[in-house]
C-alpha cells in the first residue's frame, strides 16, 4: 500500500479547511447581519454544492478553471500557471463541496447566540469587530468546531468533483477516494479495502474525538444538533 | 389547537388517500398493455462504451425490425462491466473492448465459451484539439516539451489505457511520457479532456476520434505496436433469453450492422 494518497488526502482536506472556515464563517456572519435583495437566492446558491451531484460541481469547475475557461485563461495569462490537474484543483474542489456544511453549521451556531448579549456589549461601547471576537465567536465555538469536522470529513471523501478537475495522477493528484475507485476497478480488493479502512478510521476517530471533546466541554450535551 | 390538529389530520388523510388512488389508477391502466405485450423480450447487453454510437444505431434498426424485442444497453468500461457480471448484474450478452475481461469471465464460467467470437477491431490513435498549434504527426512527437499533459485510460482497468501503454513501451517513449500522463477512468473522459483543451493530446480509439468534431487524429499507432484491439462478444451463462440473444448476435454480424460499424470507424472481425 502506498502512503502517498493518504498524505495527499490529509493535505488537501486540511488546506481546503482553511478556506472553508474563512469563507463559511464570513458568509454566515454577513448573512446574519445584513439584509439585502436577493438574499434568499444567494443562500440557495450557497447550498447548491451540498445537494448537487459532485460531478456537476466538478463539471462547472472544469469549465471555469480549464485552459479555455475564464479563470483558467486568467491564470495562464497573468500568472503563467494552471491549476487544472494539480493538487490545487483538488483543494478547490474540496473547498467548494465542503463549504455548505461549514456555512450551515456556522449559521446555526450564530443563530443560537443570544442577541441580547451582543446588544449589551454594544451599549457598553464595543465595536462590531470586538463584539464578534469576544461575544459571538466564543459562544458559537462548539457549532463552528462541528462544522469544521463535518467539512473536513466531506473534503477528505471528495471524489466526483476531484476526479473531474484534478484528474487521476498517481503520486500527484490521486487522493484516497480515487485510489479506492481505481483499486476496486482493477479488482485489487485488498488494496481498496486497506484504503477504505484507512479513510473510515480517520473519519471515525475524528467524530469520536469531537464527541468526547464536546461532552467534556459542554457537560452532557453533545455538539448542538449535529451528531 | 385541537381543531387545528384535526384539520391537519384530515388533510393528511386526504393526501394519503389521493396517493393511494393514484397508485391504484396507475396499476389498472398499465395492466392491459402489459398483458398484450407479454411476449416482449428484453435483452440486456453489457457493452464497452466505445461501441455506444454504433450500437445505438443498430438498436434503432433492430427494434424496428423486431418490435417484440427490447434491447437494454449497459455501457461502461469493460473492467467495470466484467465486475458487474461477476456480481450477478443482469446481462445476456457481453461485448468487451479487450480479450482480457472476456478471458476472466470465461475462466469463471460466466460466459458461454461456444458463443464467443470477435465482433470488431479498432485502432489506437493520438488525438489533439482541433485548433491546436502543436505539430504532432507521430507518437514520437508527444515528447516535445510543449506537450505538458497527455490523457490516457487508466492502465490497469481501461483497455485503451493498456494498449496505449503497450504502444508507448514498444516505441520506447513510456518512461519519458509517464510523467505527463493523466489517467482517466474511461476513454470518453480522455476525449473530453482533449476536446476542452485541458490536455495537449490524448490516446483513444480511432472510433472515438471519429465521433468527435472537436478533435482531430494526429497519429495512428504503427501496425504491430500493440496487441490487436479486438472486441470479443459472447452470451453469458446466466442468460434467460438464449434464443433471442443468439438472434441478435447473428444480426450484429450481418451486412446491415457491418455498414454501421464501419461508418463509425471499426473494422469487422475475422
Amino acid at each position: 500500500m502506498e502512503w502517498q494518497p493518504v498524505l495527499l488526502s490529509l493535505k488537501v482536506a486540511l488546506s481546503s479547511l482553511i478556506f472553508v472556515f474563512i469563507f463559511g464563517v464570513a458568509a454566515a456572519y454577513s448573512m446574519r447581519s445584513f439584509e439585502f435583495p436577493g438574499k434568499s437566492a444567494l443562500e440557495a446558491l450557497f447550498a447548491l454544492p451540498l445537494v448537487l451531484p459532485p460531478v456537476v460541481t466538478g463539471f462547472v469547475l472544469l469549465v471555469l478553471i480549464g485552459k479555455q475557461g475564464p479563470i483558467g485563461q486568467f491564470l495562464s495569462e497573468s500568472l503563467h500557471t494552471q491549476i487544472i490537474f494539480t493538487p490545487y484543483a483538488a483543494v478547490l474542489a474540496a473547498t467548494v463541496v465542503a463549504f455548505p456544511l461549514m456555512y450551515h453549521s456556522a449559521k446555526a451556531a450564530f443563530e443560537g447566540v443570544d442577541s441580547n448579549l451582543e446588544d449589551a456589549a454594544r451599549t457598553l461601547g464595543s465595536g462590531s469587530w470586538r463584539v464578534f471576537w469576544t461575544i459571538t465567536m466564543p459562544l458559537s465555538w462548539s457549532g463552528l468546531v462541528a462544522g469544521l469536522v463535518l467539512s473536513f470529513a466531506r473534503a477528505l471523501g471528495e471524489f466526483g468533483a476531484t476526479i473531474m478537475v484534478a484528474g487521476n495522477i498517481p503520486g500527484k493528484t490521486q487522493t484516497i477516494p480515487l485510489a479506492i475507485y481505481f483499486a476496486a476497478e482493477a479488482n485489487d480488493l485488498t488494496l481498496a479495502g486497506a484504503y477504505v479502512l484507512m479513510i473510515s478510521g480517520i473519519t471515525f476517530f475524528l467524530i469520536f474525538g469531537l464527541n468526547i471533546w464536546s461532552k467534556k466541554r459542554c457537560g452532557k450535551s453533545s455538539v448542538k444538533g449535529v451528531f | 389547537m385541537k381543531k387545528m390538529n384535526t384539520r391537519v389530520f384530515v388533510i393528511l388523510a386526504l393526501l394519503v388517500a389521493a396517493v393511494f388512488s393514484l397508485v391504484g389508477c396507475g396499476g389498472e391502466k398499465k395492466a392491459p398493455p402489459a398483458a398484450q405485450q407479454a411476449q416482449t423480450v428484453e435483452i440486456n447487453v453489457s457493452a464497452a462504451v466505445s461501441l455506444k454510437d454504433a450500437l445505438a444505431e443498430i438498436q434503432k434498426d433492430y427494434q424496428a425490425k423486431n418490435p417484440n424485442i427490447k434491447l437494454v444497453y449497459n455501457l461502461g468500461a469493460s473492467g467495470a462491466l466484467q465486475k458487474q457480471i461477476e456480481q450477478g448484474a443482469p446481462a445476456d450478452i457481453f461485448i468487451s473492448a479487450a480479450p482480457k475481461q472476456m478471458n476472466e469471465l470465461e475462466a469463471k464460467n460466466l460466459i458461454n465459451k461456444g458463443t464467443r467470437k470477435n465482433l470488431v477491431e479498432n485502432k489506437l490513435v493520438v488525438v489533439v484539439p482541433k485548433e491546436t498549434k502543436l505539430n504532432i504527426t507521430k507518437y514520437e512527437d508527444l515528447t516535445q516539451d510543449s506537450v505538458q499533459k497527455i490523457a490516457l485510460g487508466e492502465t490497469a482497468t481501461v483497455p485503451a489505457g493498456q494498449y496505449a501503454e503497450q504502444v508507448l513501451q514498444k516505441l520506447g517513449l513510456w518512461d519519458k511520457l509517464k510523467e505527463r500522463a493523466v489517467y482517466a477512468k474511461d476513454v470518453r473522459t480522455v476525449l473530453a479532456y482533449t476536446e476542452t483543451g485541458n490536455v495537449e493530446a490524448g490516446i483513444v480509439y480511432k472510433t472515438d476520434a471519429i465521433s468527435s468534431d472537436k478533435v482531430k487524429i494526429a497519429a495512428v499507432a504503427p501496425e504491430g505496436s500493440h496487441q490487436p484491439i479486438v472486441y470479443p462478444i459472447a452470451l453469458t451463462t446466466g442468460t434467460k433469453q438464449q434464443e433471442a440473444a443468439e438472434a441478435f448476435v447473428e444480426y450484429l454480424f450481418s451486412a446491415d450492422s457491418k455498414a454501421i460499424f464501419e461508418k463509425h470507424g471499426f473494422v469487422m472481425g475475422k
